[in-house]
Formats: C-alpha cells, structure tokens, sequence
C-alpha cells in the first residue's frame, strides 16, 4: 500500500507542517471549499422544489474536486464527470451554466469560449483517452498547457481508463488523471469492483507515477495535483492520484443507498469532512472567526441567487433545437427532418 | 412488465443450473429498474454477481462463460452503455459458431434497456438495435407486452445461439397485465398481430407498439381499420407475417425510435418494397427518431420520439397517395 499524503488531519491538527501553505492560499482553498459545497447542497433543495432534474450529489468530496481544480490554470483542459459540478465550477464554469445543465437545458451544454472545459461526461471512462490527446496537442503545439481528467473507481475498472494511463505513459503525455475513490459505483463497493486496494498502484504497471492521497484533505489535494500538473507542464509526463475519499449523498437524487449501504459507514465519514477539518484548522489558527463564515454564507448565498435569477433567465429551447449541431452544415436530411418539426408546431 | 422479466429469470434460474446473472448493480441492488431483485438472495451471489464496471469485461467474460457450457445471462445497465462492449459484441459474440465450423456456440443473452419517453439523461435513451441487427450472428428481440417478455425471454435463454434482449424502459412500470403463471415460451421470430384491420398495416416493436396502438384507436375513429403488427423480433425477423398483411392492405407505415438513417424501419421498408411491391398501393412510409443523438433536453425531449399524432399523420398519408 502506497503511502496517504495527508497534511491536516481529520480533527485539524496539521501533520506535515512542513508542507502547509501561506495563510492566503488556505483561506483561498476554504472558500472554494464553502462554495461548492453551497452549491451542492441548494442544487439538492432545487430537486426537491422541483427546480431541478436528476442531480448526482458531491457532497463529502468537496476537497477533491476544488482542490485539484484549483491547481490549474485558465488555458489548461478539464474534462469532468457528471459527479465534479464542484470541480467544473471551481475551474471557472459559470453557476448558471451548471444550474442549466441539471436542468437538462441545451444552455448548460455551451461554455464560456475561453474555458478549454467539456459538459460533463455521462458514459463512463470514454474522456480519459480524450484527455490524453488534449494533453498531447497541447504539447505539439508547444504550449506548457496540461489537461486533467476526473473518473470514479469504478469507472478505473473500464478499459478505456487502462488504454489511457498506457497512452500518457508511452508518448510522455502532459495529463493528470485524478481517480476519485468514493468508495462506490452506484451499489457496488470498491472492494466489489476490485481486489485491489490501492488504485493509485495502477500506475505503476504503466511506468506513470501514482499518488495517493487523502481526499478530504484539501491542503493534500491541492498539493499533491499542483506537482502532477507542474511536472506535466515541465514535460515530464503524466501522473495518476487517487484521492480516498466517500461519497457522504446517494449516487443521484433519485438513488435510494438504504438499498446498499448502512447509515454507519457514512458516519464515519462525516467525521471527516473535508470543510470542517480545514475550518477547524483555520481556526485554530486564528485565521478564520464565526464573522468571517457568517459574511461567506451571506456572499455565498447572494451569488447562488444571482445564478438561479440568471439561470431562470435563459429562455426555452426551441424544439428545433435537438437537430441543431449534429454536422457543420445540415445534412438533405436533417434539413427535411427540420421542416417536419415545424411543419408540426404548425400543428 | 419489469415483474415479468424477473419471473423470467427467476424461472430459468430454478430450471437450469447452468445459467448465471451478472452485470453492474443487478445483485445486492437488483438493477437499477429491480429487473433482477431479490435474485442474488434467492440464488447466491456465484449465480448472480455483480460485475466491475466494463461492459467489454461483461461481454468479454459471457462469451468464456457461454463457450464453456454456461448460459450467461449479462445485464447492461442501459443500451447506449452497450457501446464500450462492441468490439466484443462486433469481433467475437456473433462469430463463434461460424469461426470455429460449429463447434462452439454460444447461448448467452444480454437484456438492456433501451429507448426513451421517460426524461433520462445523456446517453440513457439510445435504441441501438439496428446496429445489433447488423451483426450477423447475433439475434434481436424486443418485447412490447408483460407477457409477452417474460416468453421471448425464456426462449432467448432457451436458444443456443447470443440474443440481445432489449427492454423499453418507458414500458417497465406503464403497462401492466395478467401474465401467465409458471414456464412457457413465446417463440423467436413469430411476429404477433396486436390488433387486425384492413386498410393499412402499421409495423413496430417494444416502446413504439403502445404508441401505434393509440394511433391506430384515434384512426378507427375516423374510420380507418388499423392491422398493427408488433414484430417482437428484428433478428430472425417475421417477414412472412408482415407480407402477408401488406398484401392484404396494400399499405405500410414502419414506426421506430431510433434515428431515420440506416435504422430498422427501413429495413423493414425495403423488405416490402422487395418483395410485395405487387400488393402496394402507397409508397411505405417511416415514422422514426431523427438523425441528432437522442435529445437529453427533457423540455423539447417529446418533439423526438414519435407520437401517435406522427404516426396518424403518417397514416393519412399512405392512404391518400
Ligand atoms: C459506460 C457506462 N456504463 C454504465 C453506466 C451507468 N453508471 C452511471 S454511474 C455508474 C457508477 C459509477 O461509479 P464511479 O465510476 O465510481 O463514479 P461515482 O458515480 O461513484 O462518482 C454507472 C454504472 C454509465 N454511465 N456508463
């Protein structure tokens, strides 16, 4: 079993002092924290209102996904899974756009232009190649630009995943893969979907490097993806890390986890939440007061509106719209199949 | 009819020691729609496993399993999740008994879901029959009653040779009606006459059959006589019973969900114009999906997948010509 690179542990206290960054930089990864996990939990009251599709949670995970997205830069590649809304928002995708993707609208599909980010991916393992050929163009092209991909453990289970970390290793990819253990593929535990135990050694058979890391540890996180991107940036290839961490919400809003799993293992896990910890290490510190989390949630919770206002905004799509971006140019008969569709709503 | 597809497997289960259930989610969990509930409890988790998550894994192993004189049962989580496993499905599962001259075979069926109408996510609604039918070597059935899936199924598990079992999520929990008790089978290949008329035969299978069926009630009336015909099975496909009918009504509507290009329907299409070219008195007239990915966009989701409204016009049309 490799080793698990912690920083802060699960009751604040720091365990690799040495390791810690500046006060700046933890309040800024607290507050990526915080925002997400707003997020997360209004996009679950939303559901509930009726304002909201089919959601699949982060919640437990927070650390994880802000903490390796945070490592990049604007100009690199972020190619999310349906799970990392918290990773694609901390990147720089607009809360709207996220809202408005849930809300299964054609409006949450289309990126910000300057953001080299993808929708989230619904089918599993299948970007982890696509990312190794982002990583690989960016390189051709001679920028220090490096992508990163996201998965499940049980998505590392798919030969695409296995393709992809032998194709970054062999052509020297600057790719970061981050596998998130969340201890589950929807009913499955980990320990089902493999014997291994310790994913991160995946890399090994592949000649990559493999971290392992804890994932509600953020200071963690944070560091251990800022070394894989900047050893990819520096052109020394591709890194795996597997952040052990829990999935705390069922796998979709309308997942019934009483079906797999116990109450009593989740506990164990909402001891260690990842926001608490670090709060509690700020302040400790005397980096971080009641005040101060009271203005956040305040701010948090103006954005968020703003967003909803925003994302309430966005108008219908027009039935003609499922045919829309299929090729550059309409092909006789899509152009046809268009013409029925409103020759239909002519009724 | 997701109740009858569990009677299914529970009874092939019982029978025959030799087959087995695996797939992503179907033990502990019973399936994501409860397709194999309870089984693992009742059978053991050796007959009834849940499988890492890769689905050439899943396929890959069937056809070890199926070579070696088991009768594998896999489950696909949803047919657009099918794709990962095709070099599988496209290199080896249907080319075993002809490659090794007859001597392997294999008897394994793989059940998925298929289709839309229920505002399922990206990928979650794909009907990717026609591609599976394009295989040879590989059969297709896909049911559109309770009955009727829980005797296709038992005869796919029956058949020596790979059968994809596709499952009309929109009909797991919409219709409902008694199903006969204990063993029997519905034969592979016999299409079924869901309700008789004379003026024109309309063609469909699985989650497209109920919205014809509407079609064809709104035809009546206006006094049109519907022969709707529900094929049940694409591979091997009941040609003489559609003929026959298109010789009887010398008109012909084929109604699918999957995309218009190269899908099924016009398949069926040029089966007709082949070969009662003769008995026609219209040009056959599709009813399909379009050619976008089906939509994941749940509010304008409705404007993709036929209707009765579309299949009535269709209707209309052949017998205006
Ligand atoms: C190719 C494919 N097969 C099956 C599914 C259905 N499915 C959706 S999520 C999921 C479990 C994923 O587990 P994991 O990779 O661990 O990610 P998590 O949801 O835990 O974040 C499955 C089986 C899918 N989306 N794609």
């Amino acid at each position: 079993m490799s080793e698990l690179l912690q920083i802060i542990g699960p009751g604040g206290e720091a365990v690799r002092p040495e390791l810690l960054p500046e006060p700046a930089l933890l309040e800024q990864l607290y507050r990526a924290m915080r925002r997400i996990r707003h997020f997360d939990e209004r996009a679950v009251i939303l559901h509930r209102q009726g304002r909201m599709g089919v959601y699949p949670p982060f919640g437990g995970m927070e650390a994880s996904q802000a903490g390796s997205a945070l490592a990049l830069r604007r100009s690199d590649w972020l190619f999310p899974t349906y799970r990392d809304s918290g990773a694609a928002l901390t990147y720089g995708m607009p809360i709207e756009r996220c809202i408005a993707y849930w809300r299964t609208s054609p409006h949450g599909w289309s990126m910000p232009e300057d953001l080299k980010l993808l929708p989230f991916y619904v089918p599993i393992a299948t970007q982890y190649p696509h990312a190794v050929g982002a990583a690989l163009a960016e390189k051709m092209r001679g920028t220090d630009n490096v992508a990163m991909a996201f998965i499940g453990d049980g998505g590392s289970s798919e030969g695409d995943f296995h393709e992809a970390l032998n194709f970054a290793g062999a052509l020297n990819a600057p790719v970061v893969f981050m596998l998130q253990n969340n201890g589950w593929a929807i009913s499955v535990p980990t320990s089902t979907q493999t014997k291994a135990t310790d994913l991160s050694l995946r890399a090994q058979g592949y000649g990559i490097p493999g971290v392992r890391v804890d994932g509600n540890d953020i200071v963690a996180v944070y560091h251990a993806a800022l070394e894989a991107v900047t050893r990819a940036r520096s052109g020394e290839g591709p890194t795996l890390i597997e952040t052990v961490t829990y999935r705390v919400k069922p796998h979709t809003v309308s997942d019934d986890p009483g079906r797999y799993r116990t109450e009593e293992a989740t506990r164990t896990w909402l001891e260690r939440d990842p926001v608490r910890r670090l709060k509690t290490f700020l302040e400790g510190r005397g980096l971080w007061s009641e005040e101060r989390e009271v203005a956040l949630e305040a701010e948090l919770m103006a954005e968020f509106e703003q967003a909803v206002e925003r994302a309430d905004a966005f108008p219908e799509p027009e039935p003609v719209e499922i045919l829309e971006h299929v090729f550059k140019e309409p092909t006789p008969a899509l152009r046809r199949q268009r013409e029925q569709i409103l020759e239909e709503l002519r009724g | 009819m997701v109740a009858a597809i569990n009677d299914a497997l529970t009874l092939a289960l019982e029978r025959d020691p030799s087959v087995c259930l695996f797939g992503e989610d179907v033990g502990v969990m019973g399936g994501v729609f409860r397709a194999t509930d309870g089984l693992q409890a009742r059978f053991g988790k050796t007959r009834v496993f849940d499988t890492p998550l890769a689905e050439a894994g899943i396929v890959g192993t069937g056809i070890g399993l199926g070579l070696a004189g088991m009768r594998p049962i896999a489950e696909i989580q949803f047919a657009g999740f099918l794709y990962p496993a095709l070099d599988q499905i496209l290199s080896h599962l249907g080319r075993y008994r002809h490659r090794t001259r007859g001597r392997f075979h294999l008897p394994m069926v793989i059940r998925a879901p298929y289709g839309g109408g229920v505002h399922t996510p990206e990928q979650h609604a794909d009907s990717p029959e026609a591609i599976l039918a394009h295989v040879p070597g590989t059969k297709v059935v896909i049911p559109s009653t309770p009955s009727d899936a829980k005797g296709l199924l038992l005869a796919a598990i029956e058949d020596d040779d790979p059968v994809f079992f596709f499952e009309a999520i929109k009909l797991y929990r919409s219709v409902k009606e008694d199903v006969p008790d204990g063993y029997y089978t519905v034969p592979l290949g016999k299409a079924r006459l869901a309700r008789e008329g004379s003026d024109v035969t309309v063609i469909a299978y699985g989650g497209m059959v109920e919205v014809c069926a509407k079609a064809a009630e709104a035809a009546a009336a206006h006094g049109i006589s519907v022969e709707l015909i529900d094929l049940r099975s694409l591979v091997p496909m009941d040609t003489e019973t559609v003929l026959e009918s298109v010789a009887k009504t010398g008109r012909a509507v084929v109604v699918t969900e999957a995309p218009r290009t190269s899908g099924f329907a016009s398949e069926i299409a040029a089966t007709i114009a082949e070969e009662a070219l003769d008995a026609l008195e219209a040009p056959v007239v599709r009813v399909t999906g379009f050619d976008a990915p089906y939509p994941p966009f749940t509010s304008i989701e409705d404007h993709y997948r036929p209707n009765p409204v579309r299949v009535a016009k269709a209707i209309r049309q052949v017998l205006a010509y």
